[in-house]
């Protein structure tokens, strides 16, 4: 079976759509979670095919959208230290923070590298053992597992100069915060798919238990988002609310056991800052006593001066769905992915990048 | 002692000599070379085309070619893209101290098989050694020269409404194949680079009919970015259809994984064609006779609306804008 042509057939997703404009009656929002399903739902062009009953809007799940300013300039003051080299997966590069950006500091000599894998990051920190590698552990439960089995490496093997700055997110606290701030009202729920995998669908029960909130888990596919609003469509239209995976080849209920055991092992629940929703409780990780000296936060002395955003980006409450980027003042003029001003229109999965690069309507 | 490249090689003096006498001028022998001139003297009438172009791939060496091959198949691909015959090279090494010989005999090699089948000549050469540092292993720059034809007239600004956009295949193998070698990504099949001479395909394509308004390669940027430079340059919409678009499994399962769009992964084998639509299928059928267009296909048209933007008929029936590559998606992949 092909993985991906599979699940880009045309004629089946004809089928889909057909199925959703007969069955959806009831005006309903959903929200995708995850910034990976609305990189996907602009690229297709999903949001045209659907009946006008359903409206869909973005939720915070990119890591790198939410990520404080705060928590940026911290990366980028770590940075500035003498032996210190900066490992992080590519696309924190460009994002700003409250004064630069880790592009920038790197181009005036600062030593920032992009990895693939928290392994890379090792691996740097092995071959230049004089130099302090600090690894900006930026992500949802998707990736701390991998932190975590990096920092349990580096304590095998003794590497001394391996430290984490660990901004983690957890994502059904955040969707509780959002769901109790009463900003917004939605009618379904796009469960994250990657996300499902390592912590299975059942810590979303609670969103359709104590919210009556539909929530669908789908994969990246265009045919999975339509089969996942379809399966949203008919819970809505039969007046359940339950949790149900649309992901089946990816997700299963309880997630993935061993990865969750390496988080836990390693990590701990914390409060954690998200841009435009402040602090969160328990929507961070932090690294156990144990494991305390791989913290860079501990083991550097990190001078910050106040952070603050951009005027008149909107970033925040785009990210809690309160907003989308057309009402930004500042999306497709002063703010565009060549000169972004937010995160947003930086990171490939932020909303007002995939409304620029993917928007408009052209059909016909 | 493996045998390597010193700095002394570069010095003009007699390792200098002795390096251009045996890598170059023995491997790529020609009456030009041989003359060891400061300039190649060509007898050339018509209308030229000229271009240069400068190769840092990394690694030097990857599936399906090696930065040789790259700099002449490069050139003599940006030369037919203006409909012209590539005629002459000029090859010019900076090359870090260090470089195994062997390793540089093997990429004169590949440049001496290139020539040949583009049916090239690499008429005049440099050589430059940097201090380790200063360069990685090595970087090539080229010129190129050739002739175009009479009664050929190629531009991106020649696009007109109802013109048919075509691709001669598989797009995102170069630089998916170049960055699974860099970083030591695997996939269950091994895929190769498109690195290839278009020559002899555009001179085909040009038999079939003279009409042909432009012809591109989708190089770094991706066919996205090479669609929406035509689109500018003519003032006309182009739309296409992503159903039609060829992509090779691999490259979609390893553009899922790190989160790329294959319409902006590089190509060094591809060309997009626009052609008026009387004459279309001669043209696809000249390419899909040539074995650098065999899965070639009609992606899209021109159209009189939406000046100067790109928009693709998803397989979901939607439409998206298809802008440009924004920003460095995938470095020194040529």
């Amino acid at each position: 079976m092909k993985f991906i042509s599979e699940f880009r057939r045309s004629e089946l997703a004809e089928g889909l759509i057909s199925q959703i404009h007969r069955q959806s009656k009831t005006p309903a929002r959903l929200m995708e979670f995850c910034g990976g399903h609305t990189v996907t739902i602009f690229r297709y062009g999903i949001r045209q095919v659907l009946p006008q009953t359903i409206d869909m809007v973005s939720g915070p799940g990119c890591p790198i959208c939410v990520t404080a300013n705060a928590d940026l300039d911290k990366a980028i003051a770590l940075s500035q230290i003498p032996g210190v080299i900066i490992a992080t997966f590519g696309d924190m590069l460009k994002v700003p923070g409250s004064r630069s950006s880790l592009q920038e500091v790197k181009a005036n000599g600062a030593d920032v590298r992009t990895v693939y894998s928290t392994m890379d990051a090792l691996k740097i920190a092995e071959a230049d053992s004089n130099k302090s590698v600090v690894f900006l552990g930026i992500g949802f439960e998707t990736t701390a597992p991998t932190i975590a089995v990096s920092v349990l490496q580096a304590e095998e093997k003794e590497i001394g100069n391996y430290y984490v700055l660990s901004l983690h997110k957890l994502c059904p606290p955040v969707i509780q915060a959002i769901l109790d701030s009463g900003e917004v009202k939605l009618g379904g729920l796009i469960c994250p798919g990657h996300v499902s995998a390592i912590i299975g669908s059942h810590p979303w029960e609670f969103i359709a238990r104590d919210y009556g909130i539909p929530c669908v888990v789908s994969g990246f596919e265009p045919l999975d988002i339509l089969q996942c609003v379809d399966m949203l469509v008919a819970q809505i239209e039969n007046g359940e609310s339950k949790v149900e995976i649309a992901y089946r080849r990816g997700v299963r209920p309880e997630g993935n056991q061993q990865a969750l055991k390496l988080m836990e092992q390693v990590f701990e629940p914390c409060p954690a800052r998200w841009r435009g929703m402040g602090e969160v409780p328990d929507s961070g990780l932090k690294l156990r006593q144990e494991y305390q000296r791989f913290d860079a936060e501990l083991a550097f002395d990190i001078a910050l001066s106040p952070a603050y955003e951009p005027a008149g980006c909107i970033c925040g409450d785009i990210l809690r769905g309160v907003k989308t980027p057309l009402d930004c003042q500042l999306f497709g003029k002063t703010c565009t992915p060549q000169y972004p001003v937010g995160p947003c229109m930086v990171s490939s999965e932020g909303a007002c990048s995939a409304y620029y690069l993917y928007g408009g309507d052209f059909g016909g | 002692m493996e045998d390597k490249i010193l700095l002394a090689h570069g010095s003009g003096g007699k390792l200098a000599h002795e390096l251009i006498e045996k890598s170059f001028v023995k491997a790529l022998a020609n009456p030009f070379l041989a003359k060891l001139d400061d300039s190649a003297v060509i007898d050339l009438s018509g209308r030229l085309a000229f271009t240069t172009d400068s190769y840092v791939v990394s690694p030097i060496f990857f599936p399906g070619g090696d930065i040789g091959k790259l700099a002449v198949c490069g050139t003599v691909n940006d030369l037919a893209m203006s409909g012209a015959k590539p005629l002459y090279l000029s090859l010019s090494f900076i090359i870090e101290e260090g470089l195994p010989r062997g390793e540089l005999d093997q990429i004169v090699e590949s440049t001496r098989q290139a020539a040949q089948e583009a049916e090239v000549e690499i008429v005049t050469g440099d050589t430059k050694v940097v201090h380790r540092g200063s360069a990685d292993k090595l970087f090539i720059n080229t010129a190129g020269v050739g002739v175009i034809p009479e009664g050929i007239d190629i531009s991106g600004s020649n696009a007109r409404p109802g013109d048919k956009v075509i691709l001669n295949g598989t797009i995102g193998d170069h630089g998916i194949a170049v960055l699974s070698q860099r970083e030591g990504l695997s996939f269950s099949t091994r895929l190769e680079s498109d690195c290839a001479p278009l020559g002899s395909l555009v001179a085909e394509m040009l038999a079939a009919s003279p009409n042909i308004h432009c012809l591109r390669d989708p190089t770094r940027g991706g066919l996205a970015t090479s669609l929406n430079e035509l689109a500018k340059q003519s003032k006309a919409g182009i739309r296409i259809e992503e159903e039609k678009i060829p992509v090779r499994e691999e490259v979609l399962a390893a553009c899922e994984m790190l989160g790329f769009d294959p319409l902006y992964i590089a190509n060094e084998g591809k060309l997009v064609a626009i052609v008026p639509a009387e004459d279309a299928d001669k043209v696809l059928g000249a390419m899909r006779r040539n074995r650098y267009g065999k899965s070639a296909a009609i992606i899209g048209e021109v159209r009189g609306e939406h000046p100067g933007r790109v928009v693709m008929k998803t397989v979901l029936g939607a439409s998206r804008i298809v802008d440009m590559l924004v920003g460095d998606l995938l470095p020194r992949i040529c």
